[in-house]
């Protein structure tokens, strides 16, 4: 016989529950409160790094990068025609080979007809020697077009001295690391002279300096216009060493390298690949940050439990004469899961707040270096995500005592 | 009277297994009809309460066959169960088992919230009826917890009555009231039972409460030993 009513009684006694013992709820709700903000803040912090040292990784290197790889030989040079079973064993060297792309502005081209490719652009890298008086420092350099090289890279913001577009109408310009120009004793506008690798020696005018946010790097490196790097390793204007490629996402790299070497015929890289040791170092970070905020919000879930099944020890009375009247098991369960659920989202909501004060006052702290105020930011992804596992958290830690509730043999309770 | 059969019990045996195996039921057999008011006595551990927990359908460990209004709840689900004892039967032990956190009126109403045969303000005012009946139409909004005993039995009753069910079964209903709410809890049991016609079944070891039944059945180590009609 189908109800004429639906008074939803049960959710009616989770609520009087909930709100006549105010100091457990409030106990249970706080725990909640301080897991969430927790999860939440370790999270943004997690994401705000992450995004703070790919940053900073993207303006050395590109998603991906293209380039003739050595070729080693073949140690073991199995005979072509098996009756004569002669094979060559030869010491595995490198195969003499120049570091050319051969006619990069096809290649280029079919790159950017690629499917989420961003931007293609071509350089010319080497090492070299710079010198300034008695002063000699190995570096290396890398020929670029500035504007795309500048788009990629974002040099523009490490620019620290003179103009980085000069290098564009100075063709015998440089843009210098500030360690070389310390090193050097060098300022804007001086004369040096560079040597390159087929001892070529060429005067070169610092147009500009820069610091990145690895001092290493800013020691040796330096920019120059993609003419003046192939004039010094006398090369043709179509010698091309590296093609960099941006791509849509670039945690994807990885896949779209194996297509791009298939491509081009050359080795395709993806900056994981060729950071190992920062990608793991993030990952690291990441694991440590992920297992604290789930440690804590673990404890909040036990918070739950544990007043769940206080109260419902508590309530064993209600619980049988509540059977006896005709209450299902269900009936029970509901009355003890949507008091978890009401704790939890009380906590949850006071969570969130918690959680945006305490992104916000991080966000306003000054860090210093490069890298300025603290790089955390307001992540909606994270928030929603922390108030999703927040709910579900406390929806088990319910459930659990909730359903011994519903087990309740009331016999055994009402014959005593 | 009528005639109409309501509750029938067809050997009813039971076993408990703690300390040691013993039959605490044995072959009970019996009919209840319309209107009557039985009263179930006997020594102290003969199996009343246990007789009357298997005839509540809350117990379900049983042999034999019980019918209630013509239907035999033997076998049945423990939800189909838990919608028998909400429309058909109503509760009233030696402790009220009231909420505490809730008021009179509330603990009174909840059954038939759960049952949902009419709107919220029709359930108040039957609430309030029977809450009046039982001279308690001042207390309703109290909380629960701030009544004496016998006004916390009384309220109990009115619980019981919210549904109109067809059975009242009580265990020891009068064994924590003083004598003049033990006399106020018979002539309520009295009344439903002769003008309501609803069919009263009461453990009792109250001898003066028994008596004054329509009906007594004997009860001793498991077994019916005799019955009285009054
Ligand atoms: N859960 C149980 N397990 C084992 N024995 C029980 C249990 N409940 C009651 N008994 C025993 O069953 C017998 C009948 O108990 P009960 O029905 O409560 O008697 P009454 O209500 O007539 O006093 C008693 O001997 C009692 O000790
Ligand atoms: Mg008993």
């Amino acid at each position: 016989m189908p109800k004429k009513f639906n008074h939803n009684i049960s959710s009616d006694i989770s609520m009087t529950y909930t709100f006549s013992k105010m100091k457990l709820t409030v106990v249970a709700a706080l725990g909640v409160t301080i897991g969430i903000a927790i999860y939440i803040f370790l999270n943004s912090m997690m994401a705000g790094f992450a995004r703070m040292s790919d940053t900073l990784i993207f303006r050395n290197i590109a998603h991906i990068r293209v380039y003739k790889d050595d070729d080693i030989s073949r140690p073991l040079i199995a005979s072509e025609n098996s009756d004569k079973k002669v094979n060559a064993l030869v010491n595995p060297k490198i195969v003499p080979e120049s570091q050319t792309i051969v006619n990069p502005a096809l290649l280029m081209d079919l790159l950017r007809k690629e499917k989420d490719v961003t931007m293609v652009t071509s350089q010319v890298a080497t090492g070299i020697f710079y010198h300034k008086g008695e002063s000699q420092i190995a570096g290396n350099t890398i020929g670029v077009n500035i504007e795309e090289a500048d788009k990629m890279f974002d040099i523009q913001t490490t620019m620290v001295a003179g103009k980085m577009l000069d290098l564009k109408s100075t063709p015998n310009g440089i843009l210098l690391g500030v360690g070389v120009a310390d090193k050097l004793s060098v300022k804007v506008g001086d004369n040096i002279s560079i040597s390159s690798p087929v001892n070529v020696t060429k005067v070169m005018k610092v147009v500009g300096l820069f610091r990145t946010a690895n001092s290493q790097i800013d020691k040796v490196k330096s920019f120059m216009n993609i003419s003046a790097a192939q004039q010094i390793l006398l090369q043709n204007p179509s010698y091309v060493t590296d093609l960099d490629v941006n791509i849509v996402d670039y945690k994807n790299a990885v896949n779209y390298s194996n297509r791009f070497s298939a491509l081009t015929g050359y080795k395709a890289e993806a900056w994981q690949t060729a950071n190992e040791t920062f990608v793991a170092a993030s990952k690291m970070r990441s694991i440590i940050l992920t297992s604290i905020s789930f440690t804590v919000l673990i404890v909040a879930g036990f918070g739950i439990y544990n007043i769940l099944s206080m109260t419902i020890s508590q309530k064993m009375n209600d619980i049988a004469i509540l059977k006896a009247m005709g209450f299902k098991g269900n009936d029970v369960t509901r009355i003890f899961v949507q008091q978890a659920l009401m704790i939890g989202a009380i906590g949850v909501t006071v969570g969130l707040l918690l959680a945006l004060l305490m992104v916000n006052v991080l966000s306003h702290t000054y860090v210093g270096g490069d890298i300025g105020y603290f790089p955390i930011r307001f992540e909606p992804f994270v928030f929603f995500q922390g108030a999703m596992v927040g709910l579900i958290v406390t929806f088990f830690a319910g459930l659990i005592p909730a359903r011994k509730a519903a087990n309740v043999d009331p016999v055994s309770i009402l014959r005593k | 009277m009528s005639n109409e059969i309501i509750l029938e019990a067809k050997k009813i045996g039971k076993y408990f297994y703690e300390p040691e195996k013993f039959r605490v039921l044995d072959d009970i057999s019996f009919e209840v009809k319309r209107g009557e008011f039985v009263s179930l006595v006997g020594k102290s551990g003969c199996g009343k309460s246990t007789l009357l927990y298997v005839l509540s359908t809350m117990d379900t460990d049983y042999e034999g066959d019980l019918r209630i209004h013509n239907q035999s709840v033997t076998g049945m689900k423990q939800n189909q169960l838990a919608g028998i004892r909400n429309e058909k039967i109503g509760f009233v032990f030696q402790f009220h088992y009231l909420l505490p956190e809730f008021s009179c009126l509330k603990n009174v109403m909840i059954p038939a919230l759960k049952l949902g045969n009419f709107s919220k303000e029709e359930i108040e005012h039957r609430a309030l009826e029977r809450l009046k009946m039982l001279g308690l139409a001042d207390q309703a909004l109290k909380p629960a917890s701030k009544l004496s005993g016998g006004q916390q039995q009384r309220v109990a009753i009115a619980r019981a009555l919210i549904n109109d069910p067809l059975i009242i079964m009580g265990d020891e209903p009068t064994g924590n009231l003083d004598s003049k709410n033990t006399d106020i809890v018979f002539d309520i049991f009295k009344q439903l039972s002769h003008e309501m016609h609803q069919t009263i079944i009461a453990v009792t070891h109250d001898n003066d409460f028994a008596k004054r039944s329509d009906r007594i059945i004997e009860m001793q180590d498991g077994k019916i030993l005799g019955e009285v009609k009054n």
